[in-house]
């Protein structure tokens, strides 16, 4: 069950992006949390015990919310507006 | 005169804008800088697109206010320098460090308004940290500006005028609200007539939106302590009371918050002198009724001062530029300055009666249980503060957060920083203004490592 549930912007236009190597559709207007959230339950793992995170303030002040691209960039998902083609991986902890 | 670098304005909330307009009609051209993608800053945030919402869906009573605002900012275009999505996490040496499209620039400046805002002040609580928790304002961001719900079944929980705000927001959108449970009791909530004579139109409103709630059928309960978030993965439903008057809902959404914190690093950063203020429970840069710190050049405005709300923010913003533009020997309307600074003491007196109707929870630092965890990016539990205070002897805030790692993480403290300083205090049996307050370091928000070595061999050269 996803976490986030659309009440506006269901009709909007699809982009298309990776989550975890699946392909995936968020819709214009999306930041990356609403785009991941409206799939899924969790957005990242904690740093050290790895526990189920989501997110917390939705305007950048927790950092809770931070997610990788496959290429290694990381994105304050809160804050990052979805782009169609983005590679997102999630529950991947801090690089050591 | 054109030889002096430009103003400086951080914010693009209610205060930075009125701040920005102010100087713009002196003839001045500040820099604007926010984080946001577009102005408004929290209360009067945009959607990314436009949704087939009106303003008067999205902003309610306020809808004028948010229009206003954003018109009048619109309009200053080409007669002061915007950067939005631009965060702004240095400042040193008279230089601001902007990162900006994955870049990082220093910019001087003469005259510095930092209208940075605020955000929720939390207490830990057990599960707060599960999927399915946000913020108030959190919850608000989803549903306003990204059209979203938090859950289909969702429960607000804290204090705060926010609370009853965000609660009927969902309610009017349509949303399930399962209950609003309150903090404090109900009894506070008689402090609120005191507040008729100053705002009656304020207080009518949140009388009438209470009312409207219990109407469609959302439960409120007052008093609310001993609160638990239930579930393993995400957020499955919260218990609260006492054992034996357990109190238990099923939910797949919460929204807490205990009203707000200002944003306050850099205001640090930039050399300012805090005291502490016993109404926020916080340290804050001392300022002047103007706006003035106890560094020249550097003004305060809106929340990020000390808690006052939007309205309060739009006055201040423009009186911060008065004294901006007094300091510097042009031309201001003294006259102006007055009655903005009377408006604001009115809206000071009302603040302190929203306090005694929406009062900070006192028995926190007492009963949080060991487990609880305080710092969500560290990952550490009130236990954990608490045998550090007792094994380190620890009586201040900087010090317990280099034993103890609460407070070092990626947030700098934001959303930990209020309920260490009040645990420490409650263990120590000090007084919360004697633990002192987190330093805030440079960036005061992550940024990449690379852009900030670039930024500092920059500097060294
Ligand atoms: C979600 C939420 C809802 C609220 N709703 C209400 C309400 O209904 N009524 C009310 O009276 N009050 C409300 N408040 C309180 C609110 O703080 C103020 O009313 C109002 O927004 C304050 O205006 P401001 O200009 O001081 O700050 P803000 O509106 O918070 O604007 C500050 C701006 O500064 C930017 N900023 C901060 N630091 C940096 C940086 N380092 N670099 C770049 N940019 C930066 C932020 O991105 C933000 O846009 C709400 C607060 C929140 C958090
Ligand atoms: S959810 Fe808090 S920073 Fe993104």
């Amino acid at each position: 069950m996803p976490l986030l549930h659309r009440i506006a912007r269901k009709d909007h236009r699809p982009i298309g992006f990776v989550l975890d190597g699946a392909p995936c559709e968020g819709r214009e207007g999306d930041t990356l949390l609403t785009a991941i959230l409206a799939q899924r339950e969790r957005l990242r793992a904690s740093d050290f015990s790895g526990e189920p995170r989501a997110g917390f303030c939705q305007m950048g002040a927790c950092q809770d919310c931070w997610v990788a691209l496959e290429n290694g960039e990381r994105l304050r998902a809160c804050s990052t507006a979805l782009v169609a083609g983005m590679r997102i991986v999630t529950g991947q902890r801090r690089a050591a | 005169m054109s030889e002096r670098p430009q103003p400086l304005i951080v914010g693009a909330g209610p205060a930075g804008i009125r701040a920005a307009q102010a100087l713009v009609a002196a003839g001045l051209r500040p820099l604007v800088v926010d984080e946001a993608p577009a102005c408004g800053g929290q209360i009067y945030r945009q959607r990314l697109v436009p949704d087939g919402r009106s303003s008067r869906d999205l902003y309610g009573s306020e809808a004028v206010k948010a229009e206003a605002l954003h018109r009048d900012f619109a309009a200053l275009a080409g007669r002061l320098d915007y950067w939005p999505q631009s965060l702004l996490w240095n400042l040193r040496d008279g230089r601001a460090d902007i990162m900006a499209e994955g870049t990082s620039r220093q910019v001087a400046y003469d005259g510095l308004v930092l209208a940075t805002g605020a955000t929720d002040r939390i207490l830990p609580i057990p599960g707060w940290t599960l999927p399915g928790v946000f913020t108030l304002g959190g919850a608000q961001i989803a549903l306003k500006s990204q059209g979203c719900a938090i859950g289909n079944r969702i429960v607000f929980l804290g204090s705060g005028p926010l609370l009853y705000l965000v609660a009927w927001q969902h309610m009017k959108a349509g949303v399930a609200v399962a209950a609003v449970l309150d903090t404090a009791p109900f009894s506070a909530k008689f402090n609120l007539l005191r507040g008729l004579p100053l705002f009656p139109e304020i207080v009518l409103r949140g009388m009438r939106m209470t009312a409207e709630l219990r109407l469609a059928g959302v439960a409120l309960h007052y008093g609310v302590g001993d609160v638990r978030i239930l579930g393993e993965e995400r957020v499955e439903g919260i218990a609260w009371g006492a054992a034996g008057s357990e109190r238990r809902l099923p939910c797949d959404g919460i929204g807490y918050g205990l009203a707000l914190r200002s944003e306050t690093q850099l205001a640090d950063l930039a050399g300012c002198r805090f005291a502490f203020n016993a109404r926020d429970r916080a340290f804050l840069p001392e300022r002047d009724a103007a706006g003035r710190t106890s560094m020249p050049g550097v003004y305060l405005a809106g929340d990020g001062a000390g808690i006052a709300g939007a309205d309060a923010a739009e006055r201040a913003g423009e009186l911060a530029a008065l004294a901006l533009l007094e300091d510097r020997g042009l031309p201001h309307d003294a006259a102006r300055a007055q009655v903005l600074e009377a408006e604001l003491a009115r809206i000071g007196h009302f603040r302190e009666v929203l306090e005694s109707a929406f009062p900070f929870p006192p028995h926190w630092a007492t009963a949080v249980a060991d487990e609880t965890m305080l710092c969500r990016c560290e990952e550490v539990r009130a236990g954990e503060v608490r045998r550090a205070v007792a094994g380190f002897g620890v009586h201040e805030l900087n010090r317990l957060k280099a034993v103890s790692r609460v407070g070092m993480g990626r947030c700098q403290g934001r959303i930990c920083g209020a309920a260490a300083a009040e645990l420490l205090a409650h263990e120590t049996g000090r007084d919360l203004a004697a633990v002192g307050r987190l330093r805030s370091q440079a960036p005061v928000k992550p940024i990449p490592l690379t852009l900030a070595l670039d930024a500092h061999r920059e500097a060294a050269e």
